[in-house]
């Protein structure tokens, strides 16, 4: 019957062992696979011209620090602008291009075009998901009269396709990023 | 033998026969040691062919009997049979205190006295297997939820985390056949990893009277036991096998026991459940599946001087969560709110997609005691637990299908326990207890929400009580526990600043790497807690319990480290480093009748806490995924207070009526404002009719109300909508309004062959299919609760 109290003795000591070997490693630094840091809209004006830039970046993701905005210039009245997004992880070096990701999950993505009161653009999608509903990281903007007024890009993941409404189109926000632009 | 002492009573009973003789005699059968009540039993009358047989409550009644003294024969299955002189003046009511065979042994059973030896001086409430077994294709949230004073926290339907007193997760111990849970409780959206099916006793103390398991209890302990195992060659078990309509799931249970005169034992016990998307009373809830899997081994000897039992158990949960509650921003959150419906429903579906939880937990445990004279039993036990957490999102490109959070927490737990009986009417109970906890976060491409750490835990306590007279029983217990983590965290270089922590604990800073910075906090906290209680019996039906404990808990790991975007939340939550422990004041009494026509219990308690950890809304912060409020854990003093009814009225032997009420108040005595989440006022009423002459049918019909929580913090925020360029606010504090739910059991026993009995259960809950939502469940601000469901289920016990 001592084996009874052997028993504990056994256990206590392996357990002791087994903290005390415990290697201290430390553990390994997780980068956040799919932050998007950067998205960068592009503008090419139809005929030639010097291209627009509005871009946000926001490097700590989640974290405290808010995202910086920036608008290169203004828009042109009466100028259709060929329009591409781009979508970057600048945490990781080299930084990752995640616009390839959406576009490869086209029929997963969809970016929605939100014109504000005052701002007279029009705005479309021109790419499309293998079932003919938009993708929109490319698009035309068509820069109407004189205005200013935000314009936002929303990039929902798992949308209801097909839709236009942002409202009713459900699905997770991965994108929203607002830019107070003028057409002059 | 017999033969003569029946004669006897033939003889003496000869000159009454002229009496008037009908008069009723009710009894309740219970175990002389911890109370339980015993089903099952045979009662004979000496001198009559009349036998009777008590029913599941351990109630029986004999009709026109004389006023005269009886002698009765008491039998049961593991009991040994006892005689028994009843005197009968008019209709009598009396409590029958039967020795079990086992009883002597149940005193140093793995299994089986733990339970009334937890605390003596608080009121204890217990769910017993018949009871439980009406909860088989649910959880133990669910099961317990139907006691006062318990409400439950929910997320979703399937994740149902206890709730006592207002108080839940790491303020509630758990403890599954002798091990304290470890199984990452510290989540509002973590359920207890134990299956109902495996256990069948539940006892629920409503503080923290079981100092010998810990002193952190601050809410209360959960106790789950398997039955006992009789001392005797036998092979019994029982087999469930039942259909869910809500869910259109089904659930099967098995378990067989096989025990031997000589004390050995060893049992087996499997379940499995399976429910495809539940549905509201309007529209279906998608992706809110469930597939459990469970299975427990068990053998060891019962002696009287000495024993021993292994067990493992093995638990795995995937749990589907709503697909609607998938949000990503404040924005998105305030659609979803906005909306009358989810967002997202589609077909009916057996499948379980992301979002989704995907849980693990084995469990394997030795126990031993040995009886020592003149010392007292010795205990000694060893478990070992392995949880592994995986949680899903909706994820894109390569990391598709690949789980967000993959935790795996190792907990191993030495215990060695002195039971002392140190006189006739006192008794000791001295133990110690170490342990190790090892957490370990898997890189899944999504920074650690814990981060990885080493726990080491010393604790010891002594317990003592003391019976000075029949009337008043006094108990003191003490526990101190010494804690130590060891952790290393990543924060982000930003937070790490904004919080100034690289000023506060810049010695912690092991490597920088720019945009982060690994930390390696090491934390030790000293604990103290302690018991102090009285029981005075006043006379044979009142009993009034008065008990006050003081318990420490050191802040969990998401309240220290939290930094980042809670998925499931859709908000960021901040944790804080410099946290100490909580100390909680829980004073409780209870006024307690136990008879046969009327029984209650009355349950005010007061609990303060200081250092109380909250988590509350600060601010809202811009990413480029949009906005997000930002909610901080905080430490502040809190009160709850509160009531908690019981009574039971019995008609006649048919009919029986059941009340029972709940009120808590919580409030931030700091910020002078209520705490958020705690139970609105509820009230259940059941009316039960039982025919232990017809197959034992059983029918009840149950009301239950749940006021609107009137009392919350507002927590609402405004955000920016561009689509119509305004600030509109996201009411994610307001509660639900009240609600009223009717339910529907009943169950009828069948004889299915000589030793074997087959019972049919059909249940229907919400019967009426109200559309409802719960202040307690996470999920209703997406979608409503549950609608009606239809439950059929057959039981064989052999």
């Amino acid at each position: 019957m001592k084996n009874i109290f052997l028993l504990p003795a056994i256990l206590f000591t392996l357990l002791l062992l087994g903290s005390c070997s415990n290697d201290d490693d430390t553990p390994e630094l997780v980068n956040e696979e799919e932050l998007i840091t950067t998205l960068t809209v592009t503008l090419v004006p139809e005929g030639g011209g010097t291209s627009i830039t509005l871009s946000t970046q926001d490097l700590d993701g989640d974290g405290p620090d808010e995202p910086i905005i920036y608008v290169s210039s203004n828009l042109s009245a009466g100028v259709t602008y060929n329009g591409s997004i781009s979508l970057l992880d600048e945490s990781s070096r080299p930084a990752e291009d995640i616009t390839e990701e959406v576009e490869e999950e086209a029929d997963e993505h969809q970016f929605f075009y939100t014109v504000g009161s005052g701002l007279d653009v029009t705005v479309n999608a021109t790419n499309f998901d293998s079932d003919g509903n938009a993708l929109g990281t490319e698009f035309s903007l068509v820069a109407n009269g004189v205005s200013s007024g935000i314009l936002t890009f929303t990039l929902r993941h798992e949308p209801n396709k097909p839709t236009d409404n942002l409202a009713t189109a459900g699905g997770e926000t991965d994108i929203e990023a607002s830019f107070t632009i003028s057409v002059e | 033998m017999r033969i003569y002492f029946l004669m006897i009573l033939l003889i003496c009973s000869f000159p009454l026969l002229s009496q008037d003789c009908d008069y009723t005699l009710r009894g309740i059968l219970t175990d002389f040691h911890d109370g339980t009540v015993l089903e099952g039993a045979t009662i004979i009358v000496a001198g009559s062919e009349r036998s009777f047989v008590t029913d599941s409550e351990g109630k029986f009644i004999i009709h026109h009997l004389c006023n005269e003294t009886y002698s009765i024969q008491v039998s049961h299955p593991f009991c040994l049979t006892k005689g028994f002189r009843v005197s009968v003046t008019g209709d009598t009511f009396k409590t029958f205190k039967l020795e079990h065979h086992l009883e002597e042994l149940n005193e140093i059973t793995i299994n089986g006295k733990v339970v009334s030896n937890q605390s003596k001086t608080l009121q204890e409430n217990i769910i017993n297997k018949e009871e439980l077994e009406r909860y088989s294709s649910r959880s133990l949230g669910d099961a317990l939820a139907n006691l006062s004073g318990v409400s439950s926290l929910n997320t979703g339907n399937t994740v149902i985390k206890p709730m006592i007193n207002g108080l839940h997760s790491s303020r509630i111990v758990i403890i599954n056949n002798g091990v304290r849970m470890e199984d990452q409780e510290w989540g509002a959206e973590h359920a207890p990893n134990v299956d109902v099916n495996s256990i069948s006793k539940l006892t629920l103390i409503k503080g923290a009277g079981a100092l010998q398991y810990s002193g952190d209890a601050i809410g209360g302990v959960i106790i789950a036991e398997a039955s006992k195992v009789p001392f005797k060659d036998s092979i019994y078990g029982k087999t469930q096998l039942g259909v869910g309509s809500n869910g259109r799931g089904m659930f099967f249970n098995s378990e067989l026991i096989k025990s031997y005169d000589t004390g050995w034992y060893t049992a087996l016990q499997g379940s499995i459940k399976q429910f495809g998307d539940f549905e509201t009373a309007d529209y279906n809830l998608s992706n809110t599946g469930i597939y459990e899997r469970n299975a427990l081994l068990k053998f060891g000897l019962n002696t009287y001087d000495i024993g021993f039992e292994a067990l493992y158990s093995f638990f795995k949960n995937e749990i589907g969560i709503l697909k609607a509650s998938h949000v990503g921003s404040a924005q998105d959150l305030l659609r979803a709110i906005e909306s009358d419906r989810p967002l997202v429903i589609n077909e009916f579906t057996y499948d379980i997609d992301a979002p989704k939880q995907d849980v693990t937990h084995h469990l394997a445990r030795i126990k031993a005691y040995k009886r020592l004279v003149g010392l007292g039993k010795v205990k000694f036990q060893y478990d070992y637990q392995k949880n592994n957490r995986l949680e899903f999102d909706i994820r894109r490109g390569a990391d598709r299908g690949k789980a967000s959070l993959d935790l795996e927490l190792d907990t191993h737990t030495l215990r060695l326990d002195l039971d002392a009986k140190t006189s006739n009417q006192s008794n000791l109970k001295v133990g110690f207890m170490g342990s190790y906890q090892k957490n370990f976060a898997r890189n899944t491409g999504v920074r650690r929400l814990i981060p990885d750490y080493d726990k080491y835990d010393l604790g010891a306590y002594i317990i003592g009580d003391y019976q000075a007279n029949e009337e008043w029983l006094f108990e003191i217990g003490a526990r101190f526990d010494f804690t130590k983590m060891d952790v290393f965290k990543f924060y982000r270089t930003s937070f790490w600043e904004s919080r100034n922590y690289n000023q506060q604990f810049s010695e912690l800073v092991v490597e920088d790497f720019g945009s982060q910075i690994l930390t390696n906090p090491k934390l030790d906290f000293n604990n103290g807690s302690g018991t102090l209680g009285i029981v005075n019996s006043f006379d044979e039906k009142h009993t009034l319990y008065f008990n006050y404990s003081l318990t420490s808990r050191i802040p969990n790991p998401s309240e220290l480290f939290s930094e980042g975007l809670h998925h499931s939340a859709s908000r960021i939550e901040l944790g804080d480093l410099s946290f100490n422990s909580e100390i909680g004041h829980k004073l409780s009494f209870a006024l307690e009748r136990k008879e046969y026509k009327f029984s209650y219990s009355i349950n005010p308690f007061i609990n303060n806490i200081s250092d109380f950890i909250l988590i509350e809304p600060v601010s809202t912060t811009s990413t480029i995924r949009g906005t997000f409020q930002v909610w901080e854990y905080r430490q502040t003093n809190a009160q709850l207070l509160g009531v908690d009814l019981n009574a039971t009225y019995v008609f006649n032997e048919q009919m029986q009526f059941n009340h029972q009420l709940s009120i808590v108040k919580g409030r931030d005595k700091t910020q002078n404002e209520a705490l958020i989440n705690m139970p609105p006022v509820n009230t259940t009423n059941e009316i039960v009719y039982y025919n232990n002459k017809f197959n034992n049918l059983r029918l009840a019909l149950q009301s239950e109300y749940v006021f609107r929580q009137n009392e919350f913090p507002n927590t609402n925020f405004e955000v920016y909508i561009p689509n119509t360029e305004s600030y509109v606010e996201v009411d994610g504090s307001t509660p639900p309004p009240a609600y009223h739910l009717i339910n529907f059991n009943s169950s009828i026993d069948f004889d299915f062959s000589e030793r074997s009995i087959l019972t049919l259960g059909f249940q229907v809950t919400n019967l009426l299919n109200v559309s409802y939502r719960n202040y307690l469940n996470r999920m209703r601000l997406f979608a409503d609760d549950l609608g009606r469901n239809f439950l059929l289920n057959i039981k064989l016990k052999y």
